[in-house]
């Protein structure tokens, strides 16, 4: 295909965010931000709402100016660029589609701006829109297309300046659910074709774990953590990070003993478990043990390793069993365990929950009481 | 089934537009202005001042006297050059206002609508202290020495666009204000993203995207400067002769009333030509 040879020449370059802070008036939505995007790498920038994300994404492109801190795309500082010369596609949540222009005068707009010849940009509007699996849709009008398809429009027109950066603000917001998995499959294929150096806001951590390469967790204008999907998810930083990504049960413990392999803790509710974790904690101190609802299995025996619980509703979803429980120190627990085919929902009754044999609880320091 | 009947039946009925609401309004325009505007087209048709013979004479002077003419061509004119001047002042102040804090919003709408408190009678008076030769402009021109002799301001076009920029810059304003503050930041920004520079995106995105507020607001400045008779004759005095004034003086001076209906008829057709060549401009700006 023409457009794949043509795409693939430029190499991706990297964008570093250097200390960039940002304040509207009161306290910082961007908070010392510091972030390294490596050329062909596509981050997601995950976190709740009015963490920041779209001010970070609009301190990037341009449309607001940073408090402190540098933009870096390659090893030049674009800080002094106004939007229309640092060659950065954006791809915007309400895609802002100009609605008095028909699809081809979208894809167009950039590169009659940069004032391409007519020949040029007729070429480049059709392999857009071949790119983008649009080929029959060059005269309609933004209005006459479907969600998706103004999405894959309003990607087209990005990507028709042969952006250095792609910056995408929530895409998939406005799809429903079934489209949204079809076009993050697309974002992807697009951004590995272009070898686009990429930055996705998203809320939605199912997104983030599936089509980036790394996730920056972020909360009030900070990263929290930046990390693969599988670090994130398996190694969480801190409480936040642990309790924004997938779910978890929290149990209340003291650190009992530290041996060579690891700390050994005892639950509030009753069993004594050996961990392993990065951080440093004393003998003595309280901590909260964060487990993964499939990372745990329910027994029928008492053991030392084993905190009893009181079942109180199972529900099979999909190939799981979940289990909603109670500790004996009064926390709620979901426990997931893989369903034997037939196998209903169970009563309430008590079981005793123990880890499974591949888990990994993660240690966080508890406020002291 | 008789649900579904039931409700396709009783559609119709509810569908129906209650037309006896309109008819308060509806009669009041049948007495006030469709039968006067009947008459007036009857008077038009006599041939003399005393009205004793029908005949199209007084069309024919009208159309053929380069005088009149001229007075059709000033009127329209003064009407462009209004809907121009407001123009050229009404969008910078729109992006500005688009831009602004709330708080500063209402501030700047306060400040626009402020004129509409006072009369226009007053408003133009107070364009008379203004542009009169010992008025405030010639003042301050010969106290910075850029001037030896007082310009002339009053009774010329230049005084009188400039009063009814004043007096209609609100009537641009308001609509102009309202579609700007609704037009979605993301496509500036994204226009501005995709490589065009500020005139570019204004000229591409802002423009296009905001012309039907413009339309109605260069409808009704181009609908109110022609028919400003009290401007017109205040500032522009006698030197200065409008439609509007050359319907009074037909009327109520020479009484001359076929002749002043034919002028009375020119000014509604010139009213609607500049209306009808505004709204087929709007045809283009097809904003969704
Ligand atoms: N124009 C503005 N003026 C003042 N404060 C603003 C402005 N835009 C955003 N903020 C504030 O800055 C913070 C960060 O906002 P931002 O839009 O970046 O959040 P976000 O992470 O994109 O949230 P969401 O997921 O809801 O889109 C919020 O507290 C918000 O109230
Ligand atoms: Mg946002």
């Amino acid at each position: 295909m023409a457009s794949q040879q043509t795409a693939t020449v430029q190499a991706a370059q990297p964008l570093t965010l250097d200390g960039v802070t940002h304040s509207y008036g009161t306290g910082f939505a961007v908070d010392n931000v510091t972030l390294e995007v490596k050329g062909g790498e596509l981050v997601a920038l995950l976190g709740p709402s009015g963490c920041g994300k779209t001010t970070l994404l609009r301190i990037v492109a341009g449309f607001i100016s940073q408090t402190n801190g540098k933009v870096i795309i390659g090893d030049r500082s674009i800080d002094e660029l106004p939007p229309n010369r640092r060659e950065i596609g954006i791809v915007f949540q309400n895609y802002a589609l100009f609605p008095h222009m028909t699809v081809a005068e979208n894809i167009a707009y950039g590169l009659a701006a940069r004032g391409e010849s007519r020949a040029v940009q007729a070429d480049r509007v059709a392999e857009m829109l071949a790119t983008v699996r649009m080929e029959g849709f060059a005269d309609r009008k933004p209005r006459q297309l479907s969600g998706g398809q103004q999405q894959r429009v309003a990607l087209a027109r990005a990507l028709a300046i042969r952006p250095r950066i792609l910056l995408l603000d929530e895409p998939f917001a406005a799809l429903d659910k079934n489209l949204r998995l079809d076009m993050q499959i697309e974002i992807k294929r697009l951004q590995r074709q272009f070898s686009l150096t990429a930055i996705m806001v998203t809320h939605d951590q199912d997104e983030a774990m599936s089509i980036a390469d790394r996730i920056a967790v972020m909360s009030h204008g900070k990263i929290e953590q930046l990390g693969s999907p599988v670090e994130i998810y398996d190694e969480p930083a801190t409480l936040f990070v642990n309790n924004f990504i997938g779910s978890s049960n929290l149990l209340k413990g003291r650190v009992e003993a530290i041996g060579p392999e690891g700390y050994r803790v005892a639950l509030e509710s009753g069993a004594v478990w050996k961990l392993t974790s990065k951080g440093r904690f004393e003998a003595g101190a309280p901590v909260l043990v964060s487990v993964r609802p499939e990372q745990m299995v329910l027994a029928d025996e008492a053991a030392p390793d084993r905190l009893p619980v009181a079942l109180k509703l199972s529900l099979p979803i999909g190939g799981a069993l979940i289990h909603d429980a109670t500790a004996a120190g009064g926390e709620a627990m979901k426990i997931a365990m893989p369903r034997r085919p037939g196998a209903l929902s169970t009563g309430p009754g008590t079981a005793f929950a123990a880890l499974a044999p591949h888990a990994r609880p993660s240690l966080f320091p508890a406020a002291s009481s | 089934m008789s649900a579904a009947a039931a409700a396709t039946g009783a559609s119709p009925v509810r569908d129906a537009v209650e037309w006896r609401l309109a008819a308060p309004l509806g009669l009041t325009y049948v007495v006030f202005f469709a039968a006067p505007f009947l008459i007036l087209l009857g008077i038009s048709f006599y041939a003399d001042a005393e009205q004793t013979r029908l005949g199209f004479d007084s069309w024919v002077k009208f159309y053929t006297d380069a005088f009149y003419l001229k007075v059709i061509f000033d009127t329209l004119k003064l009407g462009v050059f209004a809907v121009v001047a407001t123009t050229i002042l009404a969008y910078p102040l729109a992006l500005v206002f688009r831009a602004s804090s709330s708080r500063m919003q209402r501030v700047l709408i306060f400040i626009i609508l402020m004129p509409l408190l006072t009369s226009v009678v007053i408003r133009t008076f107070a364009w008379i202290v203004i542009l009169a030769r010992e008025g405030v402009i010639n003042q301050t021109l010969m106290g910075l020495g850029l001037t030896a002799t007082p310009l002339n301001l009053l009774q010329t076009e230049l005084g009188l666009v400039l009063a009814l920029t004043q007096i209609e810059m609100p009537l641009m304003l308001l609509p102009l204000l309202a579609i700007m503050n609704q037009l979605d930041q993301n496509l500036i920004d994204a226009s501005r993203a995709l490589g065009a520079s500020k005139w570019r995106t204004f000229f591409r995105v802002i423009l296009p995207l905001t012309l039907p507020g413009w339309i109605a607001g260069a409808t009704l400045v181009f609908a109110s400067a022609t028919t400003a008779f009290i401007s017109q004759s205040v500032i522009g005095g006698a030197r200065l002769v409008y439609l509007p004034a050359l319907i009074w003086q037909q009327s109520m001076v020479v009484y001359n009333w076929p002749f002043a209906a034919v002028a009375s008829l020119t000014l509604l057709f010139t009213v609607l030509t500049g209306i009808m060549a505004l709204s087929w401009l709007g045809r283009f700006a097809r904003t969704t």
